[in-house]
């Protein structure tokens, strides 16, 4: 790793300030990603501003219809939040099944989101839940928040503060993991809601997709039948050694027809 | 850049000056020369480094020393009680649960933390949950054995 600047942020407003006058700042959260990637010397970040330590960024709450999850909540605490799995519990497995037990008690979902992984769990549950990703200065839909592999809607030096999910009639993801790293080759989430039905796909693509075919079939007749002939173009999905575009096309169908399966 | 760091390794305060850079698993073998701590992959996917950070187990290869300024550091240098092994170690012993011992520091430590937050794991869920750590030597048998059987010691 090379060097860099170290700032331990005391305030999100102090947080900002220190990235507005740096020269190439990087926010480090959890650091599951940040750290590996500066190991690797792929990145290289001139001055480093750890967000760890601020107060009032962590913790879930319940609100209406909502299930309000801060930014730097670990995917431990998502996975063990008791209002969670009473209303989203699809949300709780989601968040058990990223990387390890280690893993997940210092990753967090802001930093999971803000980073964009292709491959990564929480961009399926915040585009399939139709989630606000709440930051320093506004709300964005998640739907226009994931703009490309890697890059999110967020301007350099805002911060997220906290992600607002919807919560479903009935919600289930359903992943199929490369079977050495364990990231999402697949993974798809279905939810139920009351104004039609949502299907996110992560892994398979760029960047999380919406298959709207899916949704359409699936409002009509929620059931795994419907959508049972629906072909996913291969156009755009990911191919390399793990799996071909093919491949990961199929599996959005099998992976989407199991979580409607799991859901009703 | 040099930070100052302070914190509580195995019960005792320190502090120093490191590089910014400085890895928590660095600090505590190199540093502190807690060697107990192991590094096999530096690339967060074995968990021979798998240290406590306030009561949770980490990966202390991909945390800076820096995070972790005023946090409880525990490794497996700290967990026996003098000369008396950790209910964990000694189930680690008893069950032959290590071969050539490069993961077991990491094991036992993330045991641990199964434990505590699944006082009676089944060995299916111990199985499942050992998921980021990796042995080369067991087959994992005797590991998970082991974990099964600390589980019950440290109940007692
Ligand atoms: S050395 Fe940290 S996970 Fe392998
Ligand atoms: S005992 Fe040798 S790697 Fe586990």
């Amino acid at each position: 790793m090379y060097d860099f600047i170290y700032h331990r942020a005391t305030s999100i407003g102090g947080a900002q300030s220190t990235f507005k006058s740096s020269d190439d700042p990087v926010y480090l959260a959890g650091g599951m990603t940040l750290l590996p990637t500066m190991k690797l010397r792929l990145a290289n970040p001139s001055d480093v501003i750890d967000i760890g330590q601020l107060d009032g960024l962590t913790g879930v709450e319940r609100s209406g219809d909502e299930i309000v999850v801060k930014a730097m909540t670990t995917h431990d605490e998502v996975a063990a939040s008791a209002d969670i799995a009473t209303a989203i519990p699809a949300l709780g497995s989601l968040a058990d099944s990223i990387g390890d037990p280690h893993v997940r008690n210092r990753g967090t979902i802001g930093g999971s989101i803000a980073n964009n992984d292709p491959a990564a769990d929480y961009p399926a549950a915040l585009v399939g839940l139709g989630s606000v990703v709440v930051t320093t200065s506004r709300e964005i839909e998640a739907d226009g928040f994931f703009t490309n592999m890697f890059e999110t809607a967020l301007e350099p030096d805002e911060l997220i503060t906290a992600v607002r999910f919807r919560i479903p009639e009935a919600a289930c993801y359903m992943k199929f993991p490369n079977p050495a790293s364990r990231y999402a080759l697949v993974g798809v989430m279905v939810a139920r809601t009351n104004d039609g039905v949502r299907v996110a796909v992560t892994g398979a693509g760029p960047c999380v997709f919406r298959v709207s075919e899916m949704e359409t079939a699936l409002t009509a007749d929620f059931k795994p039948e419907a959508i049972a002939g629906i072909p996913v173009a291969t156009d755009g999905l990911n191919s390399d050694i793990h799996a071909g575009s093919e491949y990961r096309a199929h599996l959005v169908g099998v992976m989407a027809a199991r979580a409607v399966a799991a859901c009703s | 850049m040099k930070v100052n760091v302070g914190v509580t390794v195995n019960g005792k305060k320190v502090t120093a000056e490191v590089e910014a850079r400085t890895l928590l698993v660095q600090f505590l073998r190199d540093h502190l020369e807690l060697t107990g701590t192991h590094v096999g992959c530096d690339t967060s996917q074995c968990g021979a480094c798998v240290v406590h950070v306030d009561g949770k187990a980490i990966k202390s290869c991909t945390i800076l020393a820096a995070q972790c300024e005023g946090t409880n550091v525990v490794t497996i240098e700290g967990l026996a009680d003098g000369d008396t092994l950790h209910p964990m170690q000694e189930a680690f012993r008893d069950n032959h649960g290590l071969q050539c011992g490069f993961c077991t520091p990491g094991m036992v430590m993330a045991a641990v933390d199964l434990v505590t937050r699944h006082p009676q794991p089944n060995e299916e869920l111990v199985r499942e949950r050992l998921e980021g750590n990796l042995c080369r030597c067991t087959g994992y048998h005797n590991i998970v054995k082991s974990v099964v059987a600390g589980a019950e010691a440290m109940a007692r």
